[in-house]
């Protein structure tokens, strides 16, 4: 008996917003190297899922990615032709609704119908799971307006549709590394307790799920970590073997580099405990990971372990907050520092009864600092007297609408009324979500799939 | 015996390199030495006292620093220093993505026989700590 042969999958997008032009060469490269192959796209954060809510309330046939069709327009095509199968969460809060923007997608191109499965289960804002919610939330739950609530579910569902004949799985809120696993474990056909296997397949799919965070892309340091052709990054490829260990590769001819130092920042990027990276389908512990070169652009992560997965599955609710108002102004040349600090005390004093000011002077504290002013107190940032390009940037939040938008119509006023020199105002006002997390038993949440005829 | 002279300080960067993640109004921040031989140094050094130093104007509840050997890597956790995270901060970088970058200022004391495991330019001395 010949072993399977090696799973090759790709990451086409790591986050809504991404690159439209990375998949055309994974593509290639997955045709190229004749191995089974899957392309990804995660194309959904933590807030993304809300958003989407919001945008389907206007619109009850949109709530999905709004550039599924530039995401899959240069691929779609070739992937169906070629036998790689594409997999992504890019439903979002209406995953059938994108199931049927494909179809007519593949229509379009000229393809006969593929087979489509829509992941369903994620979304537990109903009725259904409110009195659950609750009691687990607790009063924080009553009054709050309600945008979305989604189980991150795990690889199971994705794998029995897969194991169906899907030729796309189009998913809403699952882990990301579940886009990963799911078709490990259809290709592999695992035992769904094989914690190790399930483990490195996590893995795996935990460095391909923020696309060119492993490839060079938010890495680049000129001068101490340089990247080749950052401007045309090659976009991940998990050559997935039957034990679950990986190689990280890119395609050829693209950007970018593959070496211990940039899998290793992603292999913990967003990571606490490493001997414990929990997901809907293990436990993953990278204690004793090695991650090692094995050619140009080429790592092998090897010694993960696993670990029983838990009884329960994260659920994340969103709810309106209100309102977030932000304006900015600058002042250069000289006593800029001083003449931007004065306009903040200004705006201070005009705001006070709305709440809290945060000011950040760009160019001299921004970023660092924090909203209680601890860092500007410091005697090494009391002020920045030789500062010649200032830019004062001032944000606050607030319940009432009319109430943010006093923030604009101040920083505004400033042009007359505040400090010399003072130019280049722009505000901006949004509306903000927040997000409470609970845990539910895995048996209230019933995760399966459907076959889009 | 060592003397001073045998030593030098250069800022964490130059030894170790990472990146910042955030989940809620958590952020963990990973430092990866450059070489496994500057490892022990920066497990000696950069510990949690040290770090929670760095981040005092953050005010975290809790610094937990998680060691990966094989990967001559630790993962530092800092608890409630995004001021509130992504969905309630007011600063721009909500994310705490440039937070990294705040760590990797931290000073490093280095045996001159391990200076040339160093990376990035030379001349750059340490900035000190900061609040």
């Amino acid at each position: 008996m010949t072993s399977p042969q090696a799973l090759h999958v790709g990451c086409a997008a790591g986050f809504s917003g991404d690159r439209t032009d990375a998949a055309a060469p994974v593509v290639d490269a997955l045709i190229t190297s004749g191995q089974p192959a899957v392309l990804i796209f995660e194309t959904l954060a933590e807030r993304t899922l809300a958003l989407a809510q919001l945008a389907r309330r206007q619109d009850a046939a949109a709530g999905y990615e709004p550039l599924l069709d530039d995401l899959l327009r240069p691929v779609l095509a070739r992937c169906l032709q070629h036998g790689v199968r594409i997999v992504g969460n890019f439903g979002a809060a209406n995953p059938r609704g994108a199931a049927l923007r494909i179809q007519a997608l593949a229509r379009e191109l000229g393809q006969a119908a593929p087979r489509i499965a829509v992941i369903h289960g994620d979304d537990v804002s109903g009725a259904d799971h409110h009195a659950a919610l609750r009691d687990r939330l607790g009063p924080a739950l009553d009054a709050r307006p309600v945008v979305s609530a989604n189980a991150y579910l795990g690889a199971d569902a994705i794998a029995g549709a897969l194991r169906a004949g899907a030729q796309i799985v189009v998913a809403g809120r699952v882990a990301d590394p579940s886009l990963t696993v799911g078709p490990a474990l259809a290709h592999y056909g695992w035992a769904t307790d094989d914690w190790d296997r399930l483990a490195r397949a996590t893995m795996a799919g935990h460095l391909l799920e923020c696309g060119a965070q492993v490839t060079g892309g938010y890495y680049a340091d000129p001068g101490l970590k340089d990247v080749p052709g950052l401007a045309r990054l090659g976009y991940p490829i998990a050559e997935i073997d039957a034990d679950g260990h990986c190689i990280i590769g890119k395609p050829p001819a693209t950007g970018g580099v593959v070496n211990e130092h940039t899998v290793k920042e992603q292999l913990l990027y967003e990571v606490h405990d490493p001997s414990a990276y929990l997901t809907p389908d293990v436990v993953a512990d990278i204690s004793d990971a090695r991650v090692d070169e094995v050619a140009p652009d080429r790592v092998r992560l090897t010694g993960v372990r696993g670990h029983p997965r838990t009884d329960t599955l994260k659920v994340n609710v969103c709810f309106e907050t209100g309102w977030l108002a932000e304006g900015e102004i600058s002042y250069a040349g000289a006593r800029a520092d001083a003449r931007a600090r004065l306009a903040a005390a200004v705006l201070r004093e005009r705001l006070r009864d709305v709440g809290p000011l945060r000011a950040d002077l760009i160019g001299v504290a921004s970023v660092f600092a924090d909203d209680a002013g601890r860092w500007w107190q410091h005697p090494d940032h009391a002020g920045a007297a030789d500062a010649r390009d200032v830019r004062l940037r001032v944000a606050l939040r607030h319940a009432d609408r009319a109430q943010a938008e006093r923030l604009a119509r101040e920083v505004v006023a400033l042009y007359t009324c505040g400090p010399a020199g003072g130019g280049g105002v722009r505000t901006a006002l949004r509306p903000t979500l927040g997000t409470l997390s609970c845990l539910l038993p895995r048996a209230q949440v019933a995760a399966r799939f459907e076959l889009l005829d | 015996m060592t003397s001073t002279m045998d030593f030098i300080t250069v800022p964490l960067w130059r030894a170790a390199h990472g990146r910042t993640g955030d989940k809620g109004n958590r952020s963990n921040i990973s430092v990866i030495a450059w070489n496994a031989r500057l490892y022990p140094l920066i497990v000696e050094q950069i510990h949690e006292a040290a770090i929670a130093r760095q981040f005092r104007h953050r005010q975290p509840t809790r610094v937990t620093r998680h060691l990966l050997p094989n990967l001559h890597a630790m993962n530092v956790v800092l608890d409630d220093v995004l001021d509130g995270g992504v969905n309630d901060a007011l600063n721009l970088d909500s994310h705490g993505k440039a937070l990294s970058f705040l760590l990797l200022e931290l000073p490093l004391r280095v045996p001159m026989a391990l200076a040339p495991l160093l990376r990035g330019p030379e001349s750059t001395t340490p900035e000190g700590d900061t609040p």
